[in-house]
């Protein structure tokens, strides 16, 4: 074994094209054993080629991968396995109709001396595979049947249990509960001490602050740094990763916001609510708070996608009850769901499919579409949004992430809803387009529309807003100018705990 | 993302010529060739396979599956299927000869058989749009059920009407065109301007592409969903009649197995069965590329046991070129265009 300062994994000169794009352009990377390594970068920064090379799940075209100072070539998952790298995805990769024990045994099965599956070993193993990362969750269960928190625990526990030494962690967090975050956390630290290395990849900075060791920042497929967590501030690593300051990001002309648009008296619906708020023409208001504190239910009980137990809502006035999406979108809403792929687009269909598929009612004469009509409406948005114009009858999924969302924007720009919701809106765009759709909802401020924007981003939800509303628990509870607040103290709200500092807020707010 | 040069305001033809795109060509010509090249061959294999009569001839022994295939390819646009239209066809040749018998004049007889169709069609899109049932079992139920219907109608037996009133529509001829090629012709144009020009058609293709992006864009999928089986219950509809006047019968078994057949030609055009993908024109070619296929290899005096395993093959072809085709178009995008 390695002394605990070595490199137990060093990547040099790594490099990866696909086709034209440079995804990895001559990079550095060094993991000593027993470290939190985070990475950070952008979307587009080559986070995910890294982990995929180290996966062997591609192939690097340049460049060196030493494992305990030895060269290595990883050209298989297999590979991988055999160097005890293990990745823990986004998307778990285990069958939920399977037990907790069958897929901790998956492709290993215990058998008897007759060749038939030994159960009972199955479940022993099972037992001990979990004990050993301190999980307390039955193995009988089905995995489908556990919160997405467990799920990971589970594949944590494969992991460990095929005595992997270097743990990829991408994005572990995103979809956990504060609870099973914490309890991840403490997980973390118990394989930290037991010498596993990690690689944890996150934008959660003060989740950052809290767990790595050291940092090593991506741009654009180059490596820019690493550092010592102690001695660096947030700010130093958002430099890092944007390449310049970044007050301006989020900067907009002074809003004078004028009639209330949106007026929700006592909305509620299942676990959620009763909300009540107002948004005024020309005013950017943001729903903050955490994962599961209810934000899209609320959006998706207004555009009638989700049924409403009781509540008022009004659009300028008149009475809005849709009893489903295509009524609320007559009533004036417009809503842009936060998974853009599955809830959002026909990633098959051509982007003038996509952008014009609200509206076509409107270029339709007894139902026969004027298609020439209808595609230069299409092409006078997407001349707003810039995007290039001959990705017109390209289907979305060939589009960057940023123009996809542009595209899903450019549909309800096109229908000219009166009423806004976009769900995450920059969510996995990189920041150029970050910085263009915000361009776009300030430009639908300014023409008068109400915009009610979710958004996990503190900064940017606080940056671009005029007014946030605080979510806990499927409630309102909290109503903040975005002038006169911080992130510290929205994330007060978030979490309930108005009156002490949590541990994750150190060092959130520099 | 930066403004390209190719941005010119004011224009909407400036969408640049792409490079060549093997899959996009295939996509649109592919089938076409195949048909070419098939009749080429069975042109010069067997001699009277170009003759006149026996091409109006193919041509009316495909105007049935045609037919179902036409509006079963509505179905499979939204991701569904429908495996009743078979049984559909036999229902409905019952009723519109029975009609006919009881005296009712040929057009409304006609019109009955296809609104029988139509209700089967009904009762399948409710099952499935308003139930959230699964279109496979759904319409396996269906097609036991009323294929046992026109059992029980006909007590088992054929019901020949010599003096059918519309046997015309199975057997006479307009403008030298046997009269069942006109139907399916004008099916074919109607279902291409349904699809390619109308709202309601690009709300199929988006029902059939992400169903649930399509409910939060503002199409109504339940009502989307309801009326594709309805539309390939009317579709069934018609060509039991076709059939019946063919037979200048009801046949109790009439289109056993038909569904399969009209499925063939739908997914042999190019129509993918995930939904969302296809085209119409597509179907049609798929079904006289079966028609060509078994008339030539019947005037080939290929054994019927041998015709069955060149369908299977072909059609086991078709569908493997289509997966290969988008398999190197997904894999080509997702590589192209790396996220981090």
């Amino acid at each position: 074994m390695s002394s605990p300062t070595a490199s137990l994994l060093r990547l040099e000169g790594v490099s990866k094209r696909y086709g034209v794009t440079l995804a990895l352009n001559d990079v550095y990377f060094d993991l000593r054993a027993g470290e939190v390594h985070a990475l950070m970068g952008e979307n587009g920064a080559g986070k995910s080629t890294l982990m995929k090379i180290l996966a062997g799940n591609v192939e690097r075209d340049s460049g060196r991968i030493l494992v305990d100072g030895q060269e290595v070539e990883i050209r298989s998952p297999r590979d991988a396995r055999a160097h005890g790298i293990a990745i823990i995805h986004q998307e778990l990769n285990t069958v939920p109709a399977m037990t907790v024990a069958e897929n901790l045994s998956l492709g290993a099965e215990p058998r008897t001396k007759l060749g038939t599956l030994d159960r009972r070993r199955v479940l022993r193993e099972a037992r001990e595979k979990l004990a050993r990362i301190g999980a307390t969750i039955d193995p009988r269960r089905p995995l489908g049947s556990l919160s997405i928190g467990m799920q990971q625990m589970v594949e944590i526990a494969r992991a460990v249990s095929e005595n992997a030494r270097i743990l990829v962690l991408d994005e572990p967090t995103a979809a956990l509960s504060r609870a099973e975050a914490q309890a991840l956390y403490a997980l973390i630290g118990q394989m930290r001490a037991a010498g596993v290395a990690m690689v944890y990849i996150s934008h959660r900075m003060e989740e950052v602050w809290q767990l790595a060791d050291r940092v090593t920042v991506f741009r654009d497929g180059a490596y820019v740094g690493t550092g010592t967590m102690s001695e660096l501030a947030p700010s130093d690593v958002v430099r890092m990763m944007v390449g310049r300051p970044v007050a301006d990001l989020y900067h907009h002309e002074p809003r004078r916001p004028g009639a209330p648009v949106l007026d929700v008296e006592s909305l509620s619906g299942d676990g959620i609510g009763p909300v009540s708020f107002r948004v005024h023409a020309g005013e950017v208001v943001c729903m903050a708070g955490l994962i599961g504190s209810g934000r899209t239910e609320v959006a998706r009980l207004l555009f009638g996608a989700d049924r409403r137990l009781s509540g008022e809502v009004r659009i300028a006035g008149r009475p809005s009850h849709p009893a489903d999406p295509h009524a609320a979108i007559r009533d004036g809403f417009g809503f842009v769901p936060e998974d853009r792929k599955a809830q959002g687009l026909f990633l098959d269909h051509s982007v003038e499919a996509n952008i014009a598929i609200s509206t076509l009612r409107r270029f339709a004469t007894a139902g026969v579409v004027r298609a020439g009509r209808a595609r230069d409406a299409v092409l006078d948005q997407m001349r707003r949004l810039r995007l290039r114009l001959n990705a017109l009858p390209l289907p979305v999924r060939a589009l960057s992430g940023g123009n996809q969302q542009k595209a899903a924007l450019a549909r309800w720009l096109l229908r000219d809803s009166a009423v806004l919701i976009l769900d995450e809106p920059t969510r996995g765009v990189d920041i150029g387009a970050k910085r263009e759709i915000y361009e776009v909802i300030d430009g639908l401020a300014s023409a008068g529309k109400a915009v009610l924007v979710i958004s996990s981003d503190l900064p940017e939800a606080i940056g671009i807003s005029d007014r946030l509303l605080v979510m806990r628990g499927g409630r309102i509870v909290k109503e903040l100018r975005s002038a006169d607040t911080n992130e510290e103290e929205v994330m007060l709200h978030a979490t309930g705990a108005a009156l002490q500092t949590t541990p994750a807020m150190e060092g959130a707010n520099p | 993302m930066t403004v390209p040069e190719t941005t010119k305001p004011g224009a909407t033809a400036e969408v640049a010529a792409e490079p060549f795109d093997f899959a996009k060509w295939w996509d649109r010509v592919g089938i076409l060739i195949v048909l070419v090249a098939l009749v080429v061959l069975m042109a010069v294999i067997a001699p009277n396979f170009a003759r006149v009569d026996n091409l109006l001839n193919i041509a009316r022994s495909i105007s049935v599956n045609a037919v179902l295939a036409a509006g079963l390819t509505f179905v499979i646009l939204t991701g569904g299927i429908d495996l009743s239209v078979g049984s559909i066809v036999a229902v409905s040749g019952v009723v519109s000869v029975l009609s006919a018998m009881a005296g009712l004049p040929a057009p409304a007889a006609i019109a009955i058989g296809m609104a029988a169709g139509g209700l089967c069609g009904l009762i399948n899109g409710v099952l499935i749009a308003y139930l959230g049932l699964a279109p496979f079992i759904v319409t396996l139920g269906t097609m036991t059920f009323l294929r046992g219907l026109s059992y029980t109608m006909t007590a088992g037996q054929p019901i020949v009407a010599s003096d059918l009133s519309f046997r015309d529509l199975g057997n006479g001829y307009f403008l030298g065109l046997p009269i069942p090629v006109i139907v399916m012709l004008l099916v074919f144009v109607g279902a291409w301007f349904l699809l390619e020009r109308t709202l309601y058609g690009r709300h199929v293709y988006a029902v059939g592409g992400n169903p649930e992006a399509a409910r939060l864009a503002g199409v109504r999928v339940n009502r989307i969903v309801t009326s594709v089986y309805v539309l390939a219950g009317i579709c069934a509809g018609l060509a039991g009649v076709i059939l019946a006047a063919r037979l200048i019968s009801a046949q109790p078994t009439a289109g056993t197995g038909y569904e399969l057949d009209a499925i063939a030609a739908v997914v042999l055009g190019g129509t993918s069965l995930a939904g969302g993908r296809g085209r119409i024109v597509g179907t049609l070619i798929g079904a006289v590329i079966l028609g060509v296929l078994s008339t030539g290899l019947i005037l080939m005096n290929v054994p019927f046991f041998t015709q069955l395993l060149v369908k299977g093959v072909v059609i086991i072809l078709a569908v493997a070129i289509d997966s290969l085709k988008q398999r190197s178009f997904r894999f080509g995008r997702r590589t192209g265009a790396p996220k981090a």
